[in-house]
């Protein structure tokens, strides 16, 4: 335990409440990226899955649309501490996405629009955990909280559910991707709060 | 890994916003921008933790500054901008992100865009370069709701008036200064136009402030063909759209 606060009480979250250790419960939506929020149109979008030499699997939006889409209702914890429960989205999952793929590769680094990266272990992003999430509270993603298409990986801390997802490379070792190499954690389980590197 | 800093100094920038000055005696160094988490613990172990943009330049002489604005319902600002006092000793842990920083080797011209208390790590920058004695040319176009809401007043005009480190400009949303040649309101692309650097210039562009000023903003100068790759934001708050 830390050193007391002197006159510090606190406003304690209701106990029926489960958070992950240091969160706090919020009931709007903030909104954290790194520059300009990408307006991609949907003519212009597509999904691609590699190796790192060649394609394996590309969607334009049409096809990715045809597939088969999940409802999902998910809590949300961002590393800037908030939380937000019982979240409403309709995406394609992973499972659907890397069905046709044969790998022994055990990482993935996804891209987004601009430079931004992130790794996730393939396993995370297999048996239900992840979808490329499309729709959220019933309307179509706004683009800054990362339409037309994010990824959804919701037992994962919030950055690593990449907005603005333009596909991901498997890969055999784990690779940095852009808030991991600038001190963040490289895995990023918020119930262990692996916050930042060095966190266990 | 906690550090306990002692509060050396208060100092109210407006009436809901004060500047703790911390001393910490092991503190690793920081970068303008960065921020720092505080942690705040109650006599049975509860505790809570929020982020908050370093103010102060890098420095040697092992002092932090913090800015922090009381948001109504808070559970951390109304504790740390009322009930902390000198010699009280707070838990830290930073410095923290490596991306909406400005480091003194960077030679491009530097264009700041605050909102609100979104000026705090944007000033950390400014005094970065006035203590570096950096000659890089730094704009900060300023929007606040009314005069009184404006923190570091006269350090800023100092730094502007007597120093030349950086070229303000003021926005106001709500209330002008008296015979003020603009009538309230938020930053346009006329004001773009006027008052930042052009972007054949390549200026790297730095926007802090709440969620739908820092999309107006960074579209606006987008839109006035800075490359998206020159402007770096930091948001707060929600989208102001949906709940």
């Amino acid at each position: 335990m830390g050193i007391i606060s002197r006159g510090f009480s606190g406003r304690r979250t209701p106990t029926d409440v489960k958070l992950p250790p240091g969160q706090y419960l919020t009931t709007d939506f903030p909104v954290l990226s790194a520059g300009p929020t990408p307006h991609v149109p949907l003519e212009r979008w597509e999904f691609v899955i590699d190796d790192g030499k060649n394609v394996l699997q590309r969607w334009d939006w049409k096809s990715f649309r045809n597939l088969p889409s999940e409802t999902v209702t998910v809590d949300l914890h961002c590393v800037t501490r908030w939380s937000k429960l019982g979240t409403s989205w309709e995406g394609v999952s992973l499972d659907t996405l890397l069905a046709g793929i044969k790998t022994d590769a055990s990482y993935t680094l996804v891209r987004s629009c601009g430079d931004y990266t992130t790794n996730v272990p393939l396993k995370d992003l297999l048996n239900k955990q992840a979808w490329i999430a499309f729709r959220y509270d019933e309307q179509d993603l706004a683009p800054e909280h990362g339409g037309p298409a994010r990824l959804l990986v919701p037992h994962l801390y919030l950055w690593k559910s990449a907005k603005w997802v333009r596909g991901m490379t498997l890969m055999h070792e784990d690779k940095p991707g852009f808030w991991e190499g600038l001190g963040y954690h490289i895995y990023g389980d918020p119930w262990r709060e692996q916050r930042y590197s060095g966190d266990r | 890994m906690w550090r306990v800093g002692t509060v050396v100094a208060l100092h109210d920038e407006t009436a809901t916003t004060r500047t703790i000055t911390l001393e910490l005696p092991d503190w690793p160094g920081h970068v303008a921008g960065q921020h720092l988490d505080v942690r705040l613990t109650a006599p049975d172990g509860y505790s809570a933790v929020r982020s908050y943009s370093i103010a102060s330049a890098p420095n040697t002489e092992r002092r932090v500054q913090i800015t922090v604005e009381r948001l109504p319902n808070g559970e951390v600002s109304p504790y740390l901008t009322q009930e902390v006092i000198v010699g009280d000793r707070l838990e830290l842990r930073g410095p923290i992100g490596g991306w909406f920083v400005w480091r003194r080797q960077q030679t491009e011209p530097i264009q700041l865009v605050a909102g609100g208390s979104g000026i705090v790590p944007l000033m950390a920058m400014i005094r970065s370069r006035a203590s570096a004695s950096s000659t890089v040319p730094f704009r900060l176009l300023y929007s606040v709701r009314e005069p009184g809401a404006v923190f570091y007043r006269d350090e800023l005009r100092t730094l502007s008036a007597e120093h030349r480190s950086v070229i303000v400009t003021y926005a106001y949303t709500r209330t002008v200064p008296k015979d003020w040649p603009r009538p309230p309101g938020r930053i346009d692309a006329a004001l773009i136009r006027a008052t930042t650097w052009p972007a054949h210039l390549g200026p790297a562009c730095y926007i802090c402030g709440p969620t739908p000023f820092v999309e107006t903003v960074a579209n606006l100068l987008t839109a006035s063909g800075n490359d998206r790759d020159k402007i770096r934001t930091e948001r707060f708050g929600p989208t102001g759209e949906r709940k």
